[in-house]
């Protein structure tokens, strides 16, 4: 019993999303009968559901670094912007005839200035994160395409296509990555304090301070992470379709990726996250896109979707409501 | 000069100086012309830019209108080429839907406590998604009407065309200017930006302020899709993709404060004109590419912001210096 405790509220704490997953999967499964069908092809995992979690890999690792930013009560609007740079810079950089390790080093490198960049202007400058990544989301489609001299370029370089079409041990490659962010960012937030800090600031960023955390270093370092959550995704984007698009690659998947740690979980006004549980809400995401596009409704119903989603979510986290319930259901039994 | 008023004449300066700089180069941009066009270019940003400027005053922001944009664009396409509905009556249609929806995302920002951001977005989505759901085409609108109103135009001396169009986001602005400083409203919303909680123990009914302020952004906004419907005579679901962020960022560059309670419609219509005047710029050159739109509204929106920030920091101390 006791040694059950620690992970069994994990669990229950999780059924929510847990929920939700099974009953997208489950309406999947109904639409579309051979959605479980796995077959391995080439020493890769074929299928509908593989495809779930590889077309969810972007959302999936923007939302890794969202969800930090969350938690310390901002946001990054620029996540889909630093994408669009990252690809545009791997795709001239392989052009260039340089090597994977450099290519992919230049875009995390890229993708880190950016996210130093807004972490700068919100911990330094002290200016609302949702109006400071606002510059660069706005700007940062612009670079991208000063970088790809406003073209479409495409690239032929195998090793960087093999982020996306490639796969270590039968697993496709953007989960192996997915997994491999998530581990690290799981080990710097909750193998330290990191993640302790990041929720004392977005509780009362005053109050941390005076109690000695360096909140400004803290700051600028999950915006940072959040920069090189996006790099990565962004060369994933990239790799897939064997090119960088500056105008349409991770156009409005910030927006995912906030939901997605909203459906985890991630308290919008700060001070409590889940990083499992945003994945979660990732792959909720996605398979919702992936029934959509089962059922043979067209792709655009999913806004109407996603936006029913959101205010699901609302009313849940709205203490107001929830304290309006809670009163209301106390009062029924009298 | 004082905290308030600041930001407002550094706006108005940029403008002179860009104005000047472009003069020096292109001395076509002193003709008429070139100035009409720009305003009736920019008719549809100015209209949505008022409803925004009301928001972000009251301290609040508003993602949907892009896609209020799109839908008003979309639903007067079919309303007009498939329903066959008098024009007139489908703009009422759309303004009285608009409202509604305005209604509903004020209501949930204020009843439920959610950040007015995070709403918003939902009714991003929807309004773009609807618009989706009504039709993936780009309808054209070929009702005699649309012609008409296309060729009222005001003749200025120099060849200029001043366009219905344009002469509605100039009485959307007049109209904005009047609502912020001389009724009732406009104050409850400059109070609410201010300090929610004083404004509320002052005696400002909040529920019902917050949720005209966003019935006032979306009607414009369905005002705002009219204009761009008659601008570009189509409806397109996926048209205005990222108004949203042209309309804050010409507040922000107008002095408008996005800490709320502090900023100027006025303001907001320079903000939209220098907009245009880096596009029209960008244009005349020829060898600058449009991706320079962007950055320089990123660059100008960065030194703004910035500038706020200085303001915000250095005016309280002399305040309390002066006391």
């Amino acid at each position: 019993m006791t040694g059950m405790a620690p992970a069994f509220p994990a669990i229950r704490k999780a059924l929510p999303q847990i929920g939700a997953l099974a009953v997208v999967l489950l309406a999947n499964w109904l639409v579309f009968p051979g959605f479980f069908d796995i077959r391995l092809q080439d020493g890769r995992l074929f299928g509908s559901v593989v495809d779930v979690f590889v077309r969810g890999a972007p959302v999936a690792l923007l939302a890794l670094g969202m969800t930090l930013v969350i938690a310390t009560k901002g946001i990054d609007l620029s996540v889909g912007a630093v994408m669009a740079i990252a690809g545009a810079v791997a795709a001239s950089m392989t052009n260039a005839g340089h090597g994977l390790p450099l290519t992919i080093l230049a875009a995390i490198g890229v993708g880190l200035v950016c996210g130093l960049w807004n972490g700068m202007l919100v911990a330094l400058l002290r200016i609302q994160p949702i109006v400071a990544t606002l510059i660069l989301m706005v700007a940062g489609r612009g670079i991208a395409q000063l970088i790809t001299e406003g073209q479409i370029i495409t690239f032929v370089d195998p090793a960087l296509i093999f982020l996306a079409g490639g796969s270590f041990l039968s697993i496709p490659m953007p989960v192996v990555l997915v997994i491999l962010m998530f581990v690290l960012t799981l080990l710097l937030v909750r193998a330290t304090a990191l993640g302790l800090m990041i929720e004392a600031i977005g509780v009362n960023l005053l109050s941390s301070a005076y109690s000695g955390v360096n909140t400004k270093v803290v700051l600028i370092a999950v915006y940072g992470w959040a920069g090189i959550c996006a790099a990565v995704a962004g060369l994933v984007v990239a790799a897939d379709i064997h090119g960088a698009d500056a105008n349409n690659a991770g156009l409005w998947l910030e927006l995912d990726a906030i939901l997605a740690s909203v459906i985890g979980g991630t308290s919008l006004l700060g001070g409590r996250f889940n990083i499992t549980l945003a994945l979660l809400g990732a792959l909720i995401i996605q398979a919702m896109n992936t029934g959509i596009l089962l059922s043979g409704f067209r792709p655009e119903f999913n806004l109407v979707v996603k936006a029913l989603v959101v205010l699901a979510v609302l009313l849940f986290q709205s203490p107001q409501l929830m304290g309006m319930l809670r009163v209301t259901f106390r009062r029924a039994p009298k | 000069m004082n905290q308030r008023t600041f930001p407002l004449f550094v706006t108005a300066a940029v403008f002179a100086l860009a104005y000047a700089f472009c003069l020096s180069r292109f001395p076509a941009f002193a003709s008429t012309r070139v100035f009409a066009n720009l305003l009736t270019d920019n008719a549809f940003l100015g209209i949505v830019a008022v409803g925004m400027t009301f928001v972000i005053i009251s301290g609040g922001i508003d993602l949907s209108v892009g896609s209020v944009i799109a839908f008003t664009g979309v639903f007067l396409a079919i309303m007009i080429e498939r329903v066959h509905v008098n024009p007139w009556l489908a703009f009422v249609m759309i303004l009285i839907i608009a409202a509604l929806f305005g209604a509903g995302m004020g209501a949930i920002i204020h009843f439920l406590r959610m950040p007015p951001f995070i709403v918003t977005l939902a009714g991003m989505f929807l309004a773009r998604g609807m618009s989706f759901v009504l039709t993936a085409d780009s309808i054209p609108i070929n009702h005699p009407l649309y012609a008409q109103l296309n060729e009222l135009v005001i003749r200025l001396p120099g060849g200029g065309r001043l366009t219905l169009i344009a002469v509605v986001m100039l009485l959307v602005f007049a109209g904005g200017i009047v609502l912020a400083h001389f009724t009732r409203f406009g104050s409850y919303v400059y109070a609410l930006g201010g300090n929610r909680t004083s404004a509320e123990l002052m005696g400002v009914p909040v529920a019902s302020a917050t949720i005209r302020i966003y019935v006032l952004s979306s009607v414009l906004a369905a005002v705002s899709g009219i204009v761009f419907s008659l601008y570009t005579s189509a409806g397109y679901s996926l048209a205005a993709t990222g108004v949203e962020l042209d309309t804050i960022a010409a507040v922000i560059i107008g002095g408008t404060l996005l800490t709320g309670g502090s900023g100027y419609v006025i303001g907001t219509f320079v903000g939209i004109l220098i907009q245009g005047l880096i596009q029209t710029y960008i244009t005349f050159d020829g060898t600058l590419s449009s991706w320079w739109t962007k950055i320089a509204i990123g660059i100008l929106l960065f030194a703004f912001i910035a500038l706020q920030r200085v303001v915000t920091m250095a005016w309280p101390m002399r305040r309390v210096q002066a006391a």
